[in-house]
């Protein structure tokens, strides 16, 4: 398929890779922001390509494992109710709670539906007016618009039994706290391309210069992420610290100024704690007061449930054989949100 | 809302946030979502990039 097969070719990959080695005079350390590079990198064994030295760091860029286990619980007890249509994208219902998952909760009975789209939920509400759907809004930056848009129709159209239990976080006040961390090892990172699709790159500019750090934008496929890379390690070779955009093909500098629109129109900027990491000040989205009427925590009165025991983490590379197989199954239970790709308009 | 084409799986999806879109060009579609349209003239940038490659090897071979 077009904008597929040609960012996966063999030849092209190698080619790429001899460039880096060509460039490459030293170790440098380079995290890939997001969980959707993480699992190109290890589908293609893109690490493995790589000269030795160039170590990849793997970022906290999924929306899955990184939604707090409190809001878990909150999902669970949501959905656990009779009168409730718990409605989620299919990898969260594998998300351990402190008492198992949505799909263990489905089994015993709760009406837990998996949608592709969070219209689909909003198409279950107005199905069923007897009923209270509630919707799990997770995701970064990239499923901000549709999350958005799901509660902007529910408003247009009355429906007052739906409702979003929001969970969304933001990527670049995660690279600063990994950025602020004593002992941070990133020298460079491949940027978030489809949460750049939909806000842009101007947010990162400042990223770059404050803390002399490369940030190359960076696609999904073998031949974007090892671009991603020649550009990252030429900037750390020249000392330079800048914004590249390696994605040019679905990024533009100011992103989608439509989706950013939606996005403020019914979200605004809040802290978030994220699971393994802990709290992140204003790295997350929630409804505005405008909105609050869908807000789910609020009709179903679960902001109570806290959970204790939150460990503070570090990203670290995956180089050993039971690493790897761990992220492999990490990665396999979360990979269906991550899913955006490029298709044709008929 | 309009239709896509993924390699043959036809799916209905938003088009809200990419209203200058025409049919038969590539969109980024995510959770049912069109967010952006695919720059076919940045889409070649990094062949053009790997084809100059190959122009500096065969100069080098020349050379030597």
């Amino acid at each position: 398929m077009k904008f597929l097969d040609e960012y996966r070719d063999e030849a092209a990959a190698r080619k790429l890779v001899r460039a880096i080695e060509d460039v490459a005079t030293r170790s440098w350390t380079i995290m890939e922001v997001c969980g959707g590079q993480t699992h190109t990198i290890v589908k293609y064994g893109i690490d493995e390509l790589l000269p030795q030295g160039i170590e990849l760091v793997h970022g906290p860029g999924c929306p899955v494992c990184v939604t707090a286990l409190e809001t878990i619980d909150r999902a669970h007890a949501i959905a656990s109710r009779s009168d409730v249509i718990f409605c989620s994208f299919g990898d969260m219902l594998r998300v351990p709670g402190s008492a198992g998952d949505l799909l263990q909760l489905k089994s015993h009975g709760s009406d837990v539906r998996v949608v592709y789209s969070p219209l689909d939920a909003v198409a279950i509400a107005a199905a069923h007016p007897g009923k209270q759907v509630a919707f799990f809004a997770i995701g970064f930056e990239t499923t901000a618009p549709p999350n958005a848009m799901a509660v902007w129709m529910a408003a247009r159209r009355g429906l007052t039994n739906f409702s979003v239990l929001v969970s969304h976080v933001l990527v670049p006040p995660a690279m600063t706290a990994i950025l602020e961390a004593p002992d941070n090892r990133v020298q460079a990172f491949l940027g978030p391309g489809h949460v750049c699709t939909v806000v842009g790159y101007e947010e990162y500019e400042p990223l770059a210069s404050k803390y002399r750090v490369p940030i190359v934008i960076t696609g999904f496929e073998p031949v974007d992420m090892l671009e991603g890379l020649l550009l990252a390690i030429r900037q750390l070779e020249e000392r330079r610290a800048e914004v590249e955009n390696a994605y040019g093909r679905a990024v533009r500098r100011e992103g989608n100024p439509a989706s950013r629109a939606l996005i403020d129109e019914v979200f605004e900027v809040c802290d978030r704690k994220w699971r393994g990491v802990g709290n992140i000040p204003r790295s997350g989205l929630r409804l505005t007061p405008a909105y609050a009427t869908f807000d789910a925590e609020q009709r179903f009165a679960v902001s109570a449930i806290e959970t204790q025991g939150l460990q503070r983490g570090r990203p670290s590379p995956i180089s050993s054989g039971p690493a790897r197989s761990r992220l492999h199954s990490t990665i396999a239970s979360c990979s269906a949100t991550a899913a955006v790709v490029a298709c044709r308009l008929i | 809302m309009g239709k896509v084409d993924f390699n043959g799986v036809i799916k209905r999806v938003c088009l809200h946030h990419v209203p200058d879109a025409q049919p038969g060009e590539y969109v980024i579609v995510h959770v049912g979502f069109a967010l952006q349209r695919v720059d076919e003239a940045e889409a070649h940038k990094v062949f053009e990039f790997l084809e100059g490659m190959d122009q500096l090897d065969e100069l080098r071979v020349e050379e030597s």
